[in-house]
């Protein structure tokens, strides 16, 4: 068991994240920096991501580590039955670091007890994926200069998306303003909504995004999917409403950013891209200074 | 002669009775205390009348005395009971159940995509709420509420 895991966006607490956003701004501005030099770090993905895996590895490169592992638990002994214990304890020989994206839940926390060396949890199924979590609120640290009393408005999926939920909870801590804005369908889970109720956060609800957009500081965007729908017709009835175009951002404030954790499929609109208010490729890129900082800080490499 | 008809049900002289169970819960209580697989001297009854339950269960074990885990598994399907600690025929001391702060080892978890399900791991839960028993799984975070409460085989 090592207590330099970063399991679930709580292992941190409200310093530790100030501390690692001010390191990934330090990547930022450089970053490639050799304080992997020497290092070997196992990227274990027992599911298919490539998104978060690339970004993962261009962290681990730009920082001098060297890299082994596997992109799907096809080509490892997982197929021919080995148990993730099994697994872990091999790799915890071999590495000095382990990055895992596994579809059951709970499997993060679990390779963090059965392993000397630290764990970064890419995403393990429906539960935890707290380097997301780290890049939004980089992004939204970055853009705004704090993360206290901020405006946060969150359109679309609400109910199932964990980007969503795990983004939330984090904020909490900061004295946020938030503003729901999903289909009855997917509305914020009455259990999130408890919670930030006993934090005496203020939130809002609606039906269209039109009615805060104009107020808020961070957009937050995620996809509608049509597969969560038990009524087709109800997906139909919805699917524009969620969609965000250029011409609704005249009247939004100067320092307005809109994110979103893609991939995109139709909920924002190609002609916002070149708003400067479109911030969702640069958050993405954000995703690898977020990832050399939580790297570096369960290494202990960089103060 | 005239036989004494009233229900007797005998003393103990040295073991546990396990008093004002929920009269539905008794055969629960039974399973989780695996009293069925003891080879105790066993007595239990249930539709007992009480001024406080209604109507109530209780158990008498002889020669059985219960550990911290017991104590944990009662709390989980009858948090009412009474524990009586009988030495000698005399109640020496009497226990309330209490629920844990943490369960360890007894409960499953809900969630059947939690690793807890998958592998050989033994279950962890944080007790979040002791009145209405809900139980945040360590490892996939998932609440298991009383209805949902199914013990380790």
């Amino acid at each position: 068991m090592n207590n330099n895991s970063l399991v679930s966006i709580f292992d941190y607490s409200k310093e530790e994240v100030i501390e690692v956003l001010k390191l990934a701004s330090e990547f930022e501005k450089n970053p490639n920096q050799d304080l992997l030099n020497g290092k070997v770090v196992a990227s274990l993905f027992f599911e298919p991501s490539t998104r978060t895996r690339l970004s993962f590895e261009t962290a681990i490169q730009r920082l001098g580590g060297r890299i082994i592992g596997f992109s799907d638990a096809s080509s490892s002994s997982v197929k021919k039955g080995e148990t993730l214990k099994d697994t872990i304890k091999m790799v915890d020989n071999y590495a000095d670091l382990i990055v895992m994206r596994h579809p059951i839940e709970g499997s993060a926390r679990y390779a963090s007890e059965v392993a000397n060396i630290p764990v970064i949890n890419a995403g393990d199924g429906a539960n935890q994926h707290p380097t997301q979590t780290m890049l939004d609120l980089y992004t939204i640290y970055q853009t705004q200069g704090t993360l206290e009393n901020l405006d946060i408005t969150l359109v679309g999926d609400l109910k199932y998306g964990r980007t969503v939920h795990s983004l939330i909870m984090a904020l909490s801590r900061f004295n946020p303003t938030f503003h729901f804005v999903a289909p009855k369908e997917l509305e914020m889970p009455a259990g999130y909504k408890v919670y930030l109720e006993e934090k005496g956060i203020a939130y809002t609800e609606h039906l269209e995004m039109e009615e805060v957009i104009d107020n808020t500081d961070i957009l937050y965007m995620t996809r509608v999917q049509r597969e969560r729908f038990a009524d087709p017709l109800e997906y139909e009835k919805v699917k524009d409403v969620y969609v965000l175009c250029n011409s609704m951002l005249d009247n939004t404030k100067d320092n307005l950013r809109i994110l979103h954790p893609l991939p995109r499929v139709n909920e924002i609109s190609v002609d916002v891209d070149e708003n400067p208010k479109a911030y969702y490729f640069q958050q993405a890129l954000n995703g690898v200074y977020a990832r050399q900082a939580i790297i570096c800080k369960s290494l202990n490499l960089k103060k | 002669m005239v036989k004494d008809k009233e229900l007797q049900v005998s003393a103990i002289e040295n073991g546990t009775v396990i008093d004002h169970i929920p009269d539905n819960q008794l055969f629960k209580v039974i399973h989780v205390l695996g009293l069925q697989n003891i080879d105790n001297l066993i007595t239990f009854g249930r539709g007992y009348k009480s001024s406080r339950d209604g109507k109530k269960g209780i158990i008498k074990i002889e020669n059985k005395f219960l550990d911290d885990a017991d104590v944990n598994k009662l709390a989980l399907v009858a948090p009412s009971a009474k524990i009586n600690i009988i030495k000698d025929f005399e109640v020496i001391e009497k226990k309330c159940v209490q629920v844990p702060d943490s369960i360890v080892g007894i409960v499953k978890c809900v969630n059947p995509m939690c690793i807890t399900n998958q592998e050989h791991v033994t279950t962890k839960f944080a007790v979040v709420d002791k009145e209405n028993l809900s139980l945040k799984c360590h490892y996939c975070e998932k609440i298991t509420d009383n209805e949902n409460i199914r013990i380790v085989e």
